[in-house]
């Protein structure tokens, strides 16, 4: 099994948000980056388990600058084989996309796994673009993946429940919740992911179609309005007559 | 020149986000001095409530029922290229992320996810939406001739009172499927409202201390006609089904009312709510970060105070 994992860069969970240069840039100051939690988490520990359990490669690539670097060593930490960083700014999902594609059109991958979303972005659409550059079938938000054989079995989230799918070599998915259980990697994948190769490679011309051309805060939030505990069936009557939702 | 907006019915009827969507191209048509058309995938009767939500016009796929995106791909690309569209517009649902990625991909086209406002398009095309998981919002300018946008659901009004619209069957060849569906679990209980689609949603967390004390809060749901939601520990250690866990890492909801009982609010749980219209929050800490983010808050023991809100609810609901 060859396996390409996606991997993107996303500040800390807890990272404080505020934009600098006129509220176009995301300020860095102070933020903690971390392997975006669906690609960490999902994508890429269930990659290893398939290639634990059936042989294979798993190379994780980044579209991004070369503050990218420490997070590709965590996700080789963790138990990835090599890696490749597209060199380029990651600013446009179709510019990353193609980035992608033209990095595994021809290494015949059998898979290609992405996370459901960025949280810093939350597109939801790499994957796909990816999928259909690469003329490849698409399964977005899997939450289970088995591989038998010459097919796998993919369960994905759909309206009122799940969907179970039967997909042949090679797809795209992206992963979500219950795919796989976080792994926290040791001090000797720790040290093995210094040696491990990375390559860097220019990025394929290609126009980026969307910008950002500035950032804002959402409207803040009025004061909590208190309803006394003694009280509380109060509450019923201000959600009907104030807030109009009941 | 013109505005197509894809959408899939469920159990032969469009959930709320598919008809926003339909309202978002129809207005977004309008304001480009166009027309709209949907393409309509899978069963409805009449026009579907499509007319009402403001498009004159439907293509009809009734009997596409395919999981596979490629498929579903080619019946889109069909519809762009008899409306001649340039623009594609898409809930931001299940659907939506199945197939407007590679819509986008396939023509080359910028693609806006989730824009929760219509285009800015006095100068350049400029889409708002929510990025960092709703802590802030990003103007995103598309540059490209085609456009693809899909439709955070829960935050574009629904538009209502259109005429019915006119309907014609719509096919296309769609290749064979590379994508086979072999079962299909439903998790939809008689009388429960899936999580994603819910508009008031009660949801717990570690403050309830243990699976056994989840009655009053299920049944304050089901007085209000609400779905259950749950944060994350609670789902980890098997409390709650996975699929009520909300948040950073589990489902995004954004519905009118989230009343949060015994959770202390950590910034990722409250990614995944924040976009909630009302909110609630029941905690005994009066510290609890939760309340921050709260509308309406009640600093008490959940044991007493879920029976007095439970009680003023089933009056409420007697009388109306
Ligand atoms: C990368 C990452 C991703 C994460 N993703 C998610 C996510 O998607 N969703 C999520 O929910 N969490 C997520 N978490 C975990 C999150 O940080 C919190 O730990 C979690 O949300 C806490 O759950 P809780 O509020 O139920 O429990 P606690 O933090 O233990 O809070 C329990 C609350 O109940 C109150 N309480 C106790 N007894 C009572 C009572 N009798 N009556 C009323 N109130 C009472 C307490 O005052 C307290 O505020 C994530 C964490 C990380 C690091
Ligand atoms: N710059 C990037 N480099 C590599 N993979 C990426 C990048 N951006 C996004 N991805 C992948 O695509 C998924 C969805 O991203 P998005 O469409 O931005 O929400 C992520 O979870 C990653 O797996």
């Amino acid at each position: 099994m060859k396996i390409l994992v996606c991997i993107s860069k996303a500040p800390d969970t807890t990272s404080k948000i505020a934009f600098s240069d006129g509220n176009t840039k995301f300020d860095e100051n102070g933020v903690q980056f971390i392997v975006n939690p669906y690609d960490e988490w999902y994508a890429l520990v269930r990659a290893l388990e398939i290639k634990e359990a059936q042989g294979g490669n798993v190379t994780i690539i980044s579209v991004g600058g070369a503050d990218y670097e420490p997070i590709i060593r965590k996700a080789l930490a963790i138990g990835a084989d090599d890696a490749v960083r597209i060199d380029a700014s990651e600013s446009d999902s179709l510019f990353v996309a193609k980035q992608i594609a033209n990095y595994a059109k021809d290494k015949g991958f059998d898979m290609i796994m992405c996370g459901k979303e960025t949280i810093n972005y939350n597109g939801s659409v790499v994957p796909g673009m990816v999928a259909e550059l690469l003329d490849m079938p698409y399964i977005p938000l899997a939450i289970k993946l088995d591989v038998n054989g010459g097919a796998a079995t993919v369960e994905r989230e759909i309206a009122g429940g799940e969907e179970v799918l039967e997909v042949s070599f090679p797809f795209v998915l992206s992963a979500a919740k219950g795919m796989a259980e976080q792994r926290i990697p040791n001090m000797r994948g720790i040290m093995a992911a210094r040696t491990k190769p990375l390559a860097v490679e220019a990025a394929a011309g290609a126009e980026a179609s969307t910008s950002v051309k500035s950032y804002s805060m959402p409207p803040a939030k009025g004061a909590c309005k208190y309803i006394d505990a003694e009280n509380a069936g109060e509450l019923i009557r201000l959600l009907h007559e104030e807030a109009k939702v009941i | 020149m013109s505005v197509l907006v894809c959408i899939d019915s469920h159990h032969g009827k469009f959930p709320k986000s598919s008809l926003e969507a339909v309202s978002y191209g129809s207005k977004l048509a309008a304001q480009l001095g166009t027309n709209c058309v949907a393409l309509a995938i899978g069963k409805m009767d009449g026009d579907g409530g499509i007319g009402s939500a403001g498009a004159s016009q439907v293509l009809h796929a009734a009997d596409v029922t395919t999981s596979d995106s490629q498929q579903l791909t080619k019946l889109v690309m069909a519809a762009v290229e008899k409306t001649g569209a340039d623009i594609v517009v898409f809930s931001h649902d299940i659907n939506g992320k199945l197939v407007a990625p590679r819509v986008a991909a396939k023509m080359d086209a910028g693609l806006v996810p989730g824009a929760i406002a219509l285009p800015d398009t006095a100068s350049g095309f400029v889409v708002r939406k929510n990025v960092f998981s709703g802590k802030a919002l990003a103007d995103v300018e598309v540059k490209t001739a085609k456009k693809v946008i899909t439709v955070l659901p829960n935050s574009f009004d629904l538009a209502s009172g259109g005429s019915a619209a006119s309907v014609e069957a719509f096919s296309a060849d769609l290749g064979t499927a590379r994508v086979t569906v072999k079962e299909v679990k439903s998790s939809e209980k008689d009388g429960e409202i899936p999580l994603p689609e819910a508009e008031l949603v009660v949801s717990a967390g570690r403050g309830m201390k243990g699976p056994e004390h989840w009655g009053p809060v299920e049944e304050l749901a089901k007085i209000l006609g609400a779905a259950t939601a749950c944060s994350r520990p609670v789902s980890d250690i098997g409390w709650r089904p996975h699929h009520e866990h909300v948040g950073q890492t589990g489902i995004t909801i954004r519905p009118n009312l989230y009343i949060a009982i015994g959770i202390s609010g950590a910034i990722q749980h409250l990614a995944g709510v924040n976009g909630s219209k009302v909110i609630v929050v029941i905690n005994k800490d009066p510290e609890a970060p939760f309340f921050k983010a709260a509308d309406y808050g009640i600093v008490g023991d959940a044991f007493e105070v879920l029976p007095k809100v439970i009680e003023a609810a089933k009056q409420f609901k007697a009388s109306n």
